[in-house]
Parts: structure tokens; sequence; C-alpha cells
């Protein structure tokens, strides 16, 4: 009996010390996975620089497009631009989206750095933002033509985020 | 140079210890009950040369060496004295070596105390002690060793995070390691317990102290602690079911059972095998919390810089201390038999036993599901406060009636003829909080429950205390904790339902009127100090109903070094509540958002704290409880 | 029992349920939440741009009407149940739920046993 129980202690204490050696290892970066393969919202968005309101569904239009959000007051959002730009160059749809900025500071970062976006639309309370699971800015995300989140990226996108969008999208 | 110096005395100490294993193992095999003195003074200079280590590393604080990159990382030369002292063991490789100085000296006490103790049992017990010196030692110098030296030697230092920089958190880890380590002593003592035979009823006496002791300062560890993060951290809440927080609630779960049931052990020689049990858990308890805390698996407000490979020494340091205790247990534990009689004494203190278990047990399942949860199926789920108040609160109830019952019952017998009494005293509960609650009108039925036996138990202690006073027996330690325990329950579920709070986003020179209350941004103030900027902002609170005003100085402070934003609370305390103040600023606006709590009885439940830690402290003092 | 009958008695003076004004519920659900982008930090304690903005979403769809659990279920949707300080009862927190109130009955008859093996009877 109580060899038994003896052999029961030390196997469930020796399963527990595998899971808390497994979590070591276990990268802790926050990700919001779970969104994709569902649908973005549909909602009304304004454009940044008219008085007109754009619905997010409208966006079955296009193969594919990726949403971007940005603000002129982000710094890493300055750091993944040149990215944005050659994806728009290679004809993939971006649409922008201001997030709780001054529609003046806006347009001087687009002017300055150069506009990726075929659309700019803006969210200056950033409420819009948080139907879309935002968390903090910049943040990006590829939706195909049913508009369910293919891919999502929190933080600057890089070359090699650059590349695995390229390859979603069938561009490359 | 201090780097060489330090290094130099851990290399000493952890040979002291090598030396001190070796010499003991040899003073086993000899005959004679005299602990050889060679062993007394090769303890007695392994102490010395922790304490020099420690020392040099204090000095490299106060005079800025960043030739260490411990001082670089962690200091900076505006920085206040005594939070260059407190920087010491402000971050991981420095609280490190605390955690060691203490646990030499403490171990260094245990040889000197307990002359009169058997020899053998001693002997083990240094043996177990060194062998977790070693294990630590030997952790500092591969993994976390604060003397490392930088080249080239920089200027200036890092700074110490500003949010560190406060009292309470300055004695916040001391408190806490000699409560953390103190538990290490009646861990080697336990299975050197098991390992020598040794008289149930002589193991309590031992580790009685060591218990109390390592108690004591955990629960005033805690509180300071709690006190830090409710002023500090800017948010009004004094615990908050934080990973960092319940790694040291887990080991106080512990260390209160063990006072408990030790006393049966003392008295009556019973349930050896249970204090030896509770024993080696506690310290076990200890080092996880520490593994959790450092190892950065947990998600926490209190994270020191993480580091998985830390992580994993300390993780397999523990696991060969748990597995060799099993083992030691599973080898030496005697069978033995038991007497027990219901409703008597004994019997409450096992009621206690398994409270405090299943308390420390939700505590470790919340803290650790998640962990489990995300190995296993890659889900991140959160356990935040919710959870543990909802499942431990109702429990609270029953635990608070036998707090109340046990005191009354007697040794080895069942006697007790209070039943109407109680009746007459839980009837006065309620009908104290029925009219209290006539004007108040609380309809939760939870808090209300937990109220009445929370005053039951404050009556019955009282009534305890008379009845002491006929018997000319006095047990103040115990009325005095298990008194403070009950306004501590009742201070808290007060203050949970009638804290008050508002949130508003002002101008300057803006004033606004929220039910009883006008609140009113005056102006702001900058100023500069030695090493940070802050805005100060004038708020006055008018309470329209009594007609009274309050001025607060809610600051925003930039920190140069490192910079960091802080946001510091005004309070105002008194007796019956805190006015509490923050302030931040709005990014992209003229707006602050100002944070408006009132919260009642918060100095009563510090006080309810400190009285429960000060009934603990009195059973230390070598006072005649029986005349 | 003449002091049973009273208690009972006084007592049903409280089985009634627990509400929340609007604005009690709004720092409840904020104090709920986790912020994402903080070191343990709740909603209503937090500064950050991120827990601002979450608040007034928190109020407009409070103003929509939504209750408090529906709230939850929106964030959830959004961020994962990460952000939720209790966790929904679901598949993967049965276990979390259910495990305290096992350990404790298990624990009461551990008592149990252990002192019925050792009483001793008055003789």
């Amino acid at each position: 009996m109580k060899k038994i129980i003896f052999t029961i202690i030390s196997i469930s204490l020796f399963l527990f010390f595998i899971i808390l050696f497994d979590s070591l290892k276990i990268n802790r970066v926050y990700n919001t996975e779970e969104l994709v393969g569902k649908p973005i919202p549909s909602i009304n968005l304004e454009y940044l620089n008219e008085d007109k309101y754009f619905n997010t569904s409208d966006l079955s239009k296009n193969q594919f497009t990726l949403i971007n959000f940005f603000s002129s007051w982000c710094g890493p959002c300055r750091k993944e631009h040149k990215y944005l730009i050659s994806l728009s160059e290679k004809n993939l749809k971006i649409v922008g989206i201001n997030f709780k900025d001054k529609k003046q500071n806006a347009n001087q970062f687009l002017n300055d750095l150069g506009n990726p976006y075929y659309l700019t639309l803006e969210d200056n309370t950033g409420k819009k933002s948080v139907d879309f699971g935002v968390y903090g800015i910049p943040e990006t995300i590829l939706i195909n033509k049913n508009l369910l989140i293919i891919k999502k990226y929190i933080g600057p996108i890089d070359k090699k985020d650059m590349n695995e969008i390229l390859r979603s999208s069938g561009i490359k | 140079m201090l780097s060489n110096l330090g290094n130099l005395f851990i290399t000493l100490t952890l040979l002291s210890s090598f030396l001190l294993i070796y010499y003991s193992a040899v003073g086993l095999k000899k005959n004679g009950s005299l602990i050889p003195e060679k062993i007394f003074r090769i303890s007695k200079t392994q102490c010395l040369f922790t304490i020099l280590s420690f020392f040099i590393l204090l000095v490299a604080y106060i005079f800025s060496d960043f030739s260490l990159i411990n001082v670089y990382e962690n200091s900076h030369t505006t920085k206040p004295l005594l939070y260059k002292i407190s920087g010491v063991w402000g971050n991981h490789e420095g609280s490190l070596l605390l955690w060691i100085v203490i646990l030499v000296i403490f171990s260094l006490l245990f040889l000197n105390l307990n002359k009169l103790a058997d020899k053998k049992f001693r002997l083990f017990t240094l043996i177990f002690q060194n062998i977790l010196i070693s294990g630590f030692l030997i952790f500092l110098i591969t993994n976390s060793n604060p003397f490392s030296k930088l080249y080239p030697v920089p200027n200036e230092g890092m700074g110490l995070n500003p949010i560190l920089q406060d009292p309470a958190l300055a004695i916040h880890p001391p408190l806490l390691y000699l409560g953390f380590v103190g538990s290490s002593i009646y861990f080697s003592a336990a299975l050197a317990s098991l390992i020598t035979k040794y008289n149930g009823s002589n193991f309590a006496k031992t580790i009685k102290f060591w218990v109390l002791t390592s108690w004591f300062f955990q629960t005033i560890g805690i509180l300071a602690g709690s006190i830090w993060a409710y002023y500090e951290l800017g948010w009004g809440g004094y615990w908050f079911w934080d990973p960092v927080e319940n790694s040291s609630l887990m080991p106080w779960f512990l260390m209160t059972a063990l006072i408990h049931s030790i006393l049966i052990l003392e008295k009556k020689n019973d349930i050896y095998l249970w204090v030896i049990i509770l024993s080696i858990l506690t310290f076990t308890m200890s080092v996880t919390g520490t593994f959790l805390v450092r190892s950065g698996i947990l998600n926490s407000v209190h994270t020191f810089a993480n580091d998985p490979s830390r992580g994993l020494y300390i993780l397999i340091f523990l696991s060969i201390m748990i597995f060799s205790s099993l083992y030691i247990f599973y080898k030496y534990a005697p069978s033995k038999k038991s007497n027990f009689q219901f409703l008597s004494k004994e019997f409450f203190i096992l009621i206690n036993n398994w409270f405090m278990i299943f308390f420390l047990i939700v505590v470790l399942i919340g803290t650790l599901y998640p962990i489990v949860l995300e190995v296993i199926s890659e889900q991140k789920i959160s356990v935040g406060p919710p959870y543990y108040v909802i499942v431990m609160a109702p429990f609270l109830i029953p635990f608070l009636y036998f707090v109340s019952r046990g005191p009354q019952a007697q040794w080895f017998s069942a006697q007790s003829n209070n039943k109407k009494k109680n009746f007459l005293v839980l009837f006065f509960s309620v009908v104290i909080i029925l009219v209290f609650f006539y004007f108040t009108k609380v309809k939760d039925v939870l808090i209300n429950l937990i109220l009445i036996f929370s005053i039951y138990l404050i009556l019955q202690t009282i009534l305890d205390f008379f009845r002491n006073i006929k018997k000319n027996y006095f047990n103040l330690s115990r009325i005095i904790s298990h008194l403070a325990f009950g306004f501590l329950i009742f201070f808290i579920s007060i203050n949970s339902i009638f804290s008050t709070e508002y949130d508003l986003n002002l101008k300057n020179g803006e004033k606004i009127k929220l039910d009883n209350y006008e609140i009113e941004l005056k102006d702001l103030n900058i100023l500069n100090e030695k090493n940070y900027k802050k805005i100060v902002g004038n708020v006055i609170i008018r309470d329209q109903k009594k007609d009274t005003f309050e001025f607060l100085e809610p600051e925003i402070r930039v920190y140069n070094m490192p910079e960091t934003v802080t946001y510091e609370a005004s309070i105002k305390s008194n007796l019956f509540f805190d006015t509490y103040v923050t302030m931040s600023n709005l990014s992209g606006s003229e707006f602050y958002n100002l944070k408006f709590q009132r919260k009642p009885f918060m100095i009563l439940i510090w006080l309810s704290i400190i009285f429960i830690g000060v009934g603990g402290f009195l059973r230390l003092l070598p006072m005649r409880q029986k005349k | 029992m003449k002091y049973t009958k009273i208690l009972i008695l006084l007592f049903s003076f409280f089985i009634l349920s627990h509400s929340y004004s609007d604005e009690k519920m709004k720092y409840k659900i904020y104090k709920n939440l986790r912020c994402l982008v903080c070191q343990g930090q709740n909603i209503g304690d937090s500064n950050s741009e991120f827990a601002q903005t979450i608040k007034t979403v928190i109020n407009d769809k409070l103003d929509e009407g939504l209750n408090e659990r529906e709230v939850y279920s929106f964030l959830a949707e959004k961020y994962g149940d990460w952000i939720l300080y209790k966790p929904p009862l679901k598949n993967n927190s049965y276990v979390l739920w259910l495990l305290p109130y096992v350990i404790f009955i298990l624990g009461a008859l551990i008592l149990f046993i252990f002192l019925r093996k050792n009483t001793i009877h008055k003789k």
C-alpha cells in the first residue's frame, strides 16, 4: 500500500516536472492567432480626407487585401513603411487605417514616407480598431476575398513577413 | 578589484560548505555526544566569508563601481544612497546573494542555538543545510554571478527601475527572504529527524523557534509588499492575486498550518509524520515560488528580467530536492499510532490544517493552471482575482467558525459546554450585522455571512480573553492573532463593498461634479528633482454632503535613468478611510486622467495584519505563559 | 430551538440577489480584464493607450445595452480568453474550476478516515 502511494506520487510529480521543463521553452510573445480564419467585422470607417464612409465588406471586391493600422506618432510604423511600399508596388491592395491620430500629422507622414495605401481610412478614437482585435500599432492583417483573416502581424512587419504576405496572397 | 575579492569570498564560502559536509560526515561516525570544535569554527568562518562578499557588493553599489556588470545594470551615480543600498537586492543576482547570506547565518544560528539537541540530528541538519547552500552558491557562481566584470568600464550606470525606488520595497525582499530561508532550517531538520529517528516532541521544540520566526517575517514581508503595491503601483488595490504575490502566500499557508500542528507534536508527540511533511513542503514551496518568479514563465507585475537558463537550473535543483526528500521519507518514515478524540483541541488543529492546505492548493492551481494548459494544449487563459475570490471566499465562513471554536476545546478530550453561549454570540453577530445593514443595504448573501462570522470570531475571542483572565492562564499570542484575523476579514469585506472609485478626464483648471463630490484639478506645477522631473497636480476634492474638502497632490514623474514614467498616488489616510488620487496624462490631448478613490479602513487592514504578526512574535519572547 | 428559528427568520432578510449599479458595473468589468500590453495589470488600473481605448469601448457597449457577460464575450472573441481574468467555464477550464472542490472533499475524506482509525473511545 505504502509502495503504491509513493509510486503514484513520484510518477505524478515526474510528469509535473516534465510540464514545467516544457513551459520554459514556450514563447511568451502575445499573439492573436485565434483570429486567423475568422472574418473581419463589417463596419463603417470614415475616409481620412473625405467626409464619406467606407464599409469594410466592400473589400470583398479584392482578391486579397492587406489592412494596416498606422499612426504618425508611432515609431515602429516608420520602420515597416518601406515594406508596405514595396508590397504596394507588387500590386497588393493595402488599406491604411489611421489610428488615434490628427489628420494633418497623418497626411504629413504619408507625404514624407510615401503612400502605399489605395484607401486611407481613419479611426481617431481607436474604438473601431478593437473590432479588429488590434492591441497596439502597428498591426497588419491580410484578408482574402471572403473577408477571412489569413495572416495577422503584431508589431512592425519585416522582410520575412513581407515575403510571407506575398506568398500567401499568391503574388510570388 | 572588488570583483576579484567578491569572487574569492563566495568561492571560500562554497569551500567551507564542502568542508562542513565532509567534517560533519566524519563527526557522525565518531563516538561522543559533542560536535567537534572544528565544525563550529568552519561554520563561523563561512558566515564571515558570505557577509564579507555581501559587504563588497554593497560597497560596489555605494561607490558606484561600474566595473561590475551587476552594478552597471542596476545603479546610477545620482541615485539616493538608500536606493543604492537597496539596489543590491533589487535585482536577481544581488538578491540571490542576500538569500545565501541569510541561509548561511541561519545555519550557524541553528548550530549554536540547539546545544542540547542530539548530536547526530544536528550534524545531519548541518549537512542538508550545506547541501542547500552549495546548490545556491553553484547557481550563483555559474549562472548569476553579481561579481561578473565589465570591460571597458562605463562612466555611468543604467539605473534602477524607479518603481523599485521606494522604502517599503527596500525592506520587502529582505523580510520575505528571512521567511523563505527560515523555512530551510526545518526542511533540513525534518530530513535529519527522519534519518536519525529523532524524538518527535524534541523535534517540535527545536523547530518551533524557526517556524515562528519565519512565519513572522513572512507575514510582515507580505504586508510590506502589499503596502508597496497599494501606493506605488498607483492602482489603489492592495492584493492582486498576482503569481508573484501568490508565491509568497503559498509558503505562508504552510507555515500557518505548521505553527498549529507543531503544538500537537510538542504536547503529545503525535502526527509526527504530518509535521515532517509540512516542514518539507514549506521550503519546497518557497523554492517553487523562487522558480516561478525568476524563470520568467509567469506574466506578472513584479517580474525580474527573464532568463530561461535560470529557470532550468532552479527547476533541476527543485526536482533533486523533491525527489530526494521523497526517497528519504519513503525509506525512513516510521509507522506510528495516533490517538485522537473528536472535538478535542487536536481535532480542530487538524481542521485548521485541512483548510490551510485547501487554500494553498487553490492558489497553486490558480497559479500553475495557465502554464500547464499552455504546455498541453497551447491555449492561453488568465486566472485572476475573480477566480480566487469565487473559489475561496465561501470557505471562509466555516473556517472563521472553526477558528473561534478551536480555542474553546480542551486538549485530549471532547468536553465543551458552551453550546448555549455560542448560539447567543452567533445571535448577537447576526443582530449587529442586521442593524448595520439596515442602513447600508448590502444584499450580497456571501459577504453578509462572512461579516457575521468574522464578528462571531471577534466576539468569541474577546470572551476567550476573559475566560483566560478568570483561569489566570494566558495565551495572549493566540488571542491577538485570532482577534486580528477576525478583524482583518471584517475590514477586508467592508472595504470590498464600500470602496468607491471615479475615473475622469479633466483639463487643467477644470472641475466636475460626481455624486456627492466635486473634483477640481486646480493647477499643475512642474518641478525638477535630483534624478527625475515631476508634474504635480493640485487636486481639490469637496465632499458636498459633509461640507469638507481635501487637497491632494498626485504626481507624474519622468525619471532620467533609465527613462521611465511613473505615476505617484496621493493618499490622505485616516482611521476610517483613505482618499486616493492618481493622475496620468493622455497622450495627444490636454486632458489628464484622474482616478479618485475612497477606500474604507485601509489603515485598519494594515494594523490587523501587523497584529496577526505580533501575536506570533509574542510566542518568540521567553515569556512564561503559565502562571 | 428558539434561537435557530430566530436566526433563520433574520436571515431570510438577506436572501435577495446582489445587484450592481451601472457605474459600479463599469469598474467591475474594467477590473476583470487583463491589460494585454502591460505586465499583469488590469484594464482599470492601467494608464496605457490600450487600456484607455478598451475602457471607452466598454462604456459604449454598456450604453448600447450589452450586459456584463456580453461585454466579456465580445472582447474574448477579439482578443481570446487571455483577456479575461475570470476564465469562462468550458472544456479547457473544468479542471480549474472543479479541482479545488474535489481536493476539499478529498481532504475531508482523508481526515475522516484518519480520525476513524485513530480515535479512542471513552470507556
